[in-house]
């Protein structure tokens, strides 16, 4: 046998035989293929029937079982798939209900049920990420791909031909505008942002709810844009800010004069923020929409995720591309995530001006110093018993706050675990801002270009030695770093908290995303929400070390060996965490609401209405449940049953009051009252 | 540069294969031992029988006779080889085609003609929208019955969405699904069923089937993009006027237009109309100025102020012929075609298949096909005796066709000669006779009946059970059927009595939103009733006369213009009376199949494109009081020289015009800036002219 199938190679034929003796011996002369002459007839048949069993298993050559291999493969699999599209549409829910019980109707129909229809029209606003790009115009490699998705869907193209797809992803490093030849454009409507990539739902459950109520495309409103790019720029390049103020203002006009109710999510949020302020501005640089008009087109901003105030996580994304998940899978595979794919994501995000948006806001004022900060208090071991009963919050977090040495979370970077929880007396800190750069004369990475080339041994070691960074120094630090890229977004954006809001220089766009830094507008009917999932560790602050690469390299990382000294510590993986929707801490999405705009503030002169609405996360039950629907993570809190209840009662006309006004079960209240910010 | 690439690729593709041997030895190896496995059972039973030498003939002659049961096993071996062989072939040369640069020199086509403009320096100037037409434009499901649970947010009809085949999978309640409500001509109730938006409402109809996608990609080449092309998508089934009333279409089509003027610098829009596009955009320039109650408010200056040019690409706007035999008897050309080709595919009732009379029934439901009636009756389509293009003649076509690859020079002559061979006028006018003969004869032979019989209501015996599939056919009797063939021909006046007649419900229904006469006096208060906007016989153009009307469309193909009828064979009870006579064919190539062909694009006659731009609005008429400038653009049809073009570089068929590399060099200049007389005016290749000479409408 094992001689037969050596010699393969010389069988041509081209029908297969099974191998059974019986069935073929007595059809063989038939097969036999001229250059094998037919067996002489022998006086031993014994002998003969032997040869000829050999000859019809030396057909079977390595082509033809290949070939029946595949064949057989794809003839299953066909089937399988034909019974899977006969099958009635009904059996996966059926076969999910004989499992989990009865599956509660969708918000969406459970409302419509109730008598609730479509009233006020609906503007989404995506965040950072999870709206679509496609390519308009772009180089020679990308031909093909004219008015496909580069960003978004599939991301076929990222394995296929990943410098070509970095090249056009990326903007222009001085401008942060189109480079030249390359338009890459924000897919429109609502298709830009139901699905992330396939199977991955944004807004698409959102979207199916509120249609059952009776929304559908001309009253609802996909406000895309291109998240790229600074706020202010995706109104120069592609007047998104003015086609958003029209669309309003056609669907306020088509729909019976009914105000809009707008949902920004993430940094959709910043992206509103920005627009109203724009649209009352005067022409040349606003949208001369003149002062009540948010008064006469909005009638609620109910914020999903919103990150008001910033994110830690952005700093570590500026500073070493980097945030939990890939240092945690740096740590699992050391040699995987090679730095050459971290600088070429880092040379690619660093030319978008968005991300600088969400830097941390409010300096130490809100973040804490060296010593101090609003979370202090915050005791992690109590998320595993959140989960199971958000009850219990209240008393574990009194309890816990009397025996722990707090967590200085204020320290938003430091080197060293030690130097993290160091009393800051002890710190002894050098001065990196003056710091002599130093040359790197070994850098062999021109061409992947990303500013720390342009550092020295020297620079790298000055910012390590100033050791510890609260959220004002990180500023500073980024400058440091990056001083090419921070001039960019400094003319973009701001970080400080405003001393006088009536200043001149605040009527410059670059303040208008931050809202430590305007005055809501003069609006008093509308209501402001700010929704967001609570009862994740999330991260806030980071341990770093210098890395150990030679040459060519992103000079620091997250120390992910630095972990608590007990289960309940709240370091893991060189990352300080606190309790937020996975993302965004509670204090950035929930400040604001809570205290910065509550009641006639200095921020929100017309007292406009706020609230506050979280949602304990609870993880899926089973598979069969998706990514949940009680989830309260970032982007999942979209499938959250009671969110959607929350927002299609609003779409449909109710108040805050009427669904009940805050809801709070994190200590976002007593955390707002630590910080003492002039109001 | 391009051999290193192409050794990069080489190098690839050496280690997938490598890889794939690797992984299918494995597979062979795996499966080998399981053969082998299998094997020895088999080989065990007859090597035990073997030793007694004697047996060993009968053991043959057995396994001979038992050869059957073993050959079933062989049988599915051999299906498992042949499909696996096919799909590693298969998949071999796809991966071929994938690691062949995109430039190899001999696939690469001719450079598309926007990389050429750029080159001469044109730029994107004034913003462009886009309105689709009828059939073109994709279907998105919002709420429907359980059987489309799944289809939320896809698409019902066109498109890359997975809905479109759903047509195959549960047809019944797919085509629930796109009916409307015959009473209302809205949503049938628990059923919403909503035009897609944006660009890629129309880009591709089905997978590899452009619509507008070609000229949207030529665009995008001088600098448009999303924010200065506006795809106008609306519901074509819906009345124009409905559009409004059901999905505010016109209204944010008004609204849009009004941003990209605001947002491109204050520069006025081009619109690209196609087909019933053209007839939707006339009702909105109507609606547009307006005041707000039944119109959209803009003011009297509205056009003016932002509307550049109105490029009609394949205008609908006289109607077709080809809508009265759809209504009539849901046929066209192609519909008569398949019919006398496969007689029994289409009306086998053989597990309820009776796909015309399904087809009937949903596409009734739909005004707009009323939208695209004859328009002008016998003064513009011609009477028994008279029709404006009586002098065109069919062969000269074919011929010019012919001639048209080897050498252009010669056209005219061959058809001045050819037209003088033509003995007697084929009588258009005559849109639907029963039998040949009625569509040849001198109208003084014609039998004389009266056609009152069709005025009065019909015998509605309601007796009738009401079957699954129901039209207003069922309410008739046969004596009914039998009058209306006796009458022999019928013009398009009479055709819109008898429509009438036979489907009161639906003319009812939608004659509220669609007129087809001749306005005697456009003064009239009357007219400012929105079912006569679409008419552009009763309708004036607005007071612009900086805007620029062009109507491009394609030449040289047959077109419908009148149909041969007969009564269907009597045996069935249900279904549609009449049908095009398939047996009837003409001397000349004028009459096949049951159609008498003229000049036009293969859908839309060159008369009902052309006239309104050739002589109803050509100069200060009483439909353009402001006189504004009209172009007529042709472009001769060209059919594709090799399979690589595709649908061809130079057809005119009616959809295929879109690809076409004359118009859309045209478009692209006056998108970008240039006028009609700088284009070079009107370029006629038809008789249009003298057609249009023959039409006495009073101007």
């Amino acid at each position: 046998m094992p001689g037969a199938r050596r010699r393969k190679g010389g069988s041509d034929t081209k029908k297969p035989q099974s191998g059974e003796a019986s069935s073929s011996s007595s059809a063989s002369p038939s097969f036999n293929k001229p250059d094998k002459p037919p067996a002489p007839p022998l006086p031993d048949k014994n002998y003969n029937i032997q040869k000829r069993n050999e000859n019809v298993v030396k057909k079977w050559s390595c082509i033809d079982s290949c070939c029946w291999f595949v064949g057989f493969i794809c003839c299953f699999w066909w089937f399988l798939l034909f019974l899977y599209n006969a099958m009635p549409a009904s059996i996966p829910q059926y076969v999910t209900e004989a499992i989990t019980g009865p599956l509660a109707d969708p918000p969406g129909l459970k409302l419509h049920k109730q008598g609730f229809v479509a009233k006020h029209p609906v503007v989404f606003v995506p965040g950072i990420v999870t709206g679509g790009l496609e390519l308009w115009e772009g180089h020679q490699c990308a031909d093909d791909l004219f008015r496909m998705r580069l960003w978004g869907g599939t991301f076929g193209d990222v394995y296929k031909r990943p410098l070509c797809w970095l090249e056009h992803m990326s903007l222009d490093n001085e401008t942060g505008l189109d480079p030249p030849g390359i338009r890459i454009r924000p897919v429109s409507g609502l298709v830009a942002a139901d699905y992330f990539a396939a199977g991955y739902f944004v807004w698409a459950v959102l979207i199916a709810n509120l249609a059952r109520i009776g929304y559908e495309e001309k009253n609802m409103y996909m406000a895309a844009y291109d998240w790229r790019l600074s706020f202010q720029n995706s109104e120069v390049r592609d007047q998104t800010l003015s086609r958003i103020k029209s669309n309003i203002e056609l669907m306020v006009a088509t729909n019976g004069g009914n105000k809009v109710v707008v949902i920004p999510h993430s940094m959709g949020v910043l992206y509103f923020l920005h627009f109203m302020k724009w649209v009352e501005a005067p022409a040349p640089v606003g949208g001369g929409g003149g002062s009540n008009w948010c008064a006469n087109h909005i009638k609620a901003i109910m914020n999903i995720g919103g990150p008001f105030l910033g994110v830690p996580k952005a700093v570590t994304g500026l500073f070493s591309s980097e945030a939990r998940d890939i240092a945690f899978a740096r740590a699992l595979a050391p040699g995987r995530v090679d730095f050459q794919t971290l600088q070429h994501i880092m040379r690619m995000t660093r030319t978008w001006d968005s991300t600088m948006s969400m830097l941390p806001k409010g300096g130490d004022t809100i973040w804490g110093d060296l010593d101090w900060s609003p979370e202090e208090d915050y005791k992690c071991s109590v998320q595993k018993l959140m989960n199971n009963d958000s009850e219990i919050v209240g008393q574990t977090g009194e309890e816990s706050s009397e025996n722990a040495n707090c967590v200085k979370y204020g320290r938003m970077i430091s080197f060293g675990k030690d130097l993290a929880q160091e009393s800051s007396s002890k710190i002894q800190r050098m001065e990196f801002r003056d710091a002599h750069k130093g040359n790197n004369l070994a850098n062999t990475c021109r061409d992947v270009w990303t500013e720390y080339c342009d550092m020295g041994i020297g620079g790298v070691k000055a910012v390590a030695d100033y050791k510890v960074y609260t959220a004002d120094s990180i500023l500073d630090m980024l400058h440091y770093v990056a001083p090419k890229m921070m001039k960019r977004g400094g003319s973009h954006f701001s970080y400080g908290i405003a001393d006088n809001l009536d200043d001149k220089k605040y009527e410059h766009y670059k303040y208008w995303s931050n809202p430590l830094e305007t005055k809501l507008p003069n609006a008093p009917e509308v209501e402001i929400f700010s929704m967001y999932g609570v009862g994740i560790p999330t991260e806030r602050a980071y341990v770093y070390k210098l890395s150990s690469a030679a040459e060519c390299y992103i000079p620091f990382q997250i120390d992910s060996s630095a972990e608590g000294e007990n289960e309940e510590s709240c370091l893991h993986g060189g990352v300080y965490s606190v309790d937020g929707d996975e993302t965004i801490p509670v204090l950035s999405a929930g400040y604001m609401c809570a205290k910065g705009w509550r009641g006639k503030t200095r921020f929100n002169p017309s007292g406009i209405r706020t609230y506050i609405r979280e949602y304990v996360h609870a993880p899926p039950a089973n598979l069969l449940e998706g990514r949940g629907t009680q989830s309260g993570a970032h982007v999942d809190i979209m499938g959250n049953f009671a969110l959607i209840e929350d927002i299609i009662r609003v779409a449909a006309g109710a108040m805050g009051e009427d669904i009940g006004g805050d809801k709070v079960h994190s200590d976002i209240f007593k955390w707002s009252e630590k910080i003492n910010l002039d109001l | 540069m391009n051999s290193s690439k192409l050794k990069g690729n080489l190098c690839i593709a050496m280690l997938s294969f490598a890889s794939l041997l690797r992984f299918l030895r494995i597979c062979i190896f795996e499966h080998l031992k399981c053969c082998s496995l299998l094997g020895c059972k088999s080989y065990g039973t007859p090597e035990k029988k073997q030793s007694p030498d004697e047996k060993v003939f009968q053991e043959i002659k057995k396994s001979r006779n038992k050869r059957q049961k073993p050959m079933g096993w062989k049988c599915v071996d051999n299906c498992c080889w042949i499909v696996g062989y096919l799909c590693t072939t298969s998949w071999l040369l796809l991966f071929l085609l994938y690691i062949v640069p995109v430039s190899l020199p001999g696939l690469k086509g001719p450079e598309i003609p926007g990389a050429r403009l750029k080159r001469e320096g044109l730029v994107a100037n004034h913003p462009v929208v886009l309105v689709p037409g009828i059939i073109t434009g994709g279907l998105e499901l919002w709420e429907g019955k359980p059987c489309a649970e799944p289809l939320f947010r896809k698409r019902l009809w066109g498109g890359w969405g997975s809905g479109f085949t759903d047509i195959f999978r549960r047809p019944v309640c797919w085509m629930d699904h796109l009916s409307l409500h015959y009473e209302t001509g809205l949503d049938p109730p628990g059923i919403r069923v909503r035009p897609a938006p944006g660009l890629v409402a129309a880009d591709y109809f089905a997978p590899g089937y452009f619509v507008w996608a070609i000229l949207i990609e030529n665009l995008a080449q001088i600098g448009y993009e999303d924010r200065n092309m506006y795809m106008a998508a609306y519901d074509w089934r819906l009345s124009f006027q409905n559009t409004e009333v059901r999905d505010r279409s016109l209204s944010r089509l008004k609204g849009q237009i009004e941003i990209m003027y605001a947002t491109n610098g204050d520069k006025k829009v081009v619109v690209f109309p196609h087909s019933m596009g053209a007839v939707y955009f006339l009702h909105f320039l109507k609606w547009v100025e307006l005041p707000a109650p039944v119109g959209g408010g803009g003011g009297s200056g509205w056009c003016a102020k932002y509307i550049k040019a109105i490029v009609n690409i394949g205008p609908t706007f006289l109607g077709v012929p080809k809508a009265f035999a759809t209504i009539l008897s849901a046929e066209g050309k192609d519909i008569s075609l398949i019919r006398a080709m496969a007689a029994g595919l289409l009306e086998s009732e053989f597990l309820g298949l009776q796909t015309i009379e399904h087809v009937m029934r949903v596409s009734r439901t739909w005004d707009s096909i009323v939208s695209l009636l004859p328009k002008g009756g016998e003064t513009v389509w011609g009477n028994l005796d008279w029709s404006p293009e009586e002098g065109y003649n069919c062969e000269s076509e074919e011929k010019r066709q012919l001639q048209a690859l080897s050498k252009e020079n010669n056209t005219r002559s061959s058809t001045d000669k050819s037209l003088f061979q033509v003995k007697h006028h084929k009588k258009y006018g005559r849109i639907i006779s029963f039998g040949k003969e009625a569509s040849e004869v001198v109208s003084s032979q014609l039998p004389t009946f009266s056609k009152d019989f069709m005025h009065s209501s019909t015998s509605a015996n309601s007796s009738t059970s009401r079957g699954e599939f129901w039209t207003e056919y069922d309410d008739m009797s046969r004596e009914n059927f039998q009058k209306i063939a006796e009458n022999k021909v019928y013009t398009t006046t009479d055709l819109l009595d008898l429509l009438r007649y036979v489907a009161p419900k639906m003319m009812q229904r939608a004659e509220a939103h669609y007129s087809h006469g001749i306005a005697e006096n456009l003064e009239d208060p009357k007219y400012n009733h929105h079912k006569y906007w679409s008419n552009p016989l009763e309708t004036m153009l607005p007071d612009a006369p900086d805007m620029e009307t062009y109507c491009m469309y394609g030449v040289g193909i047959p077109t419908e213009r009148s149909y041969v009828y007969k009564m269907s064979p009597s045996d069935r009870r249900k279904g549609i009376p009449f049908r095009i006579d398939n047996s009837a064919d003409g001397s000349d190539s004028c009459l096949r199949g049951g159609v008498y062909f003229v000049d036009g694009d293969e859908s839309v006659p060159v008369l009902s494109s052309g006239f309104m731009c050739a002589k109803g609005w050509r100069g200060k008429t009483r439909f353009n009081p402001s006189g504004s400038a009209t172009y007529v653009r042709e472009y001769r049809h060209k059919p594709p020289s090799s399979m690589l073009e595709g649908r061809g570089l130079e057809s005119a068929g009616h959809v295929d015009i879109m690809g076409n590399v004359a118009l859309i060099e045209d478009v692209l200049r006056i998108a970008a800036g240039a006028t009609g007389s700088e284009l070079g005016g009107d370029r006629i290749h038809s008789d249009l002219l003298k057609m249009c000479n023959r039409v006495n409408v009073p101007l």
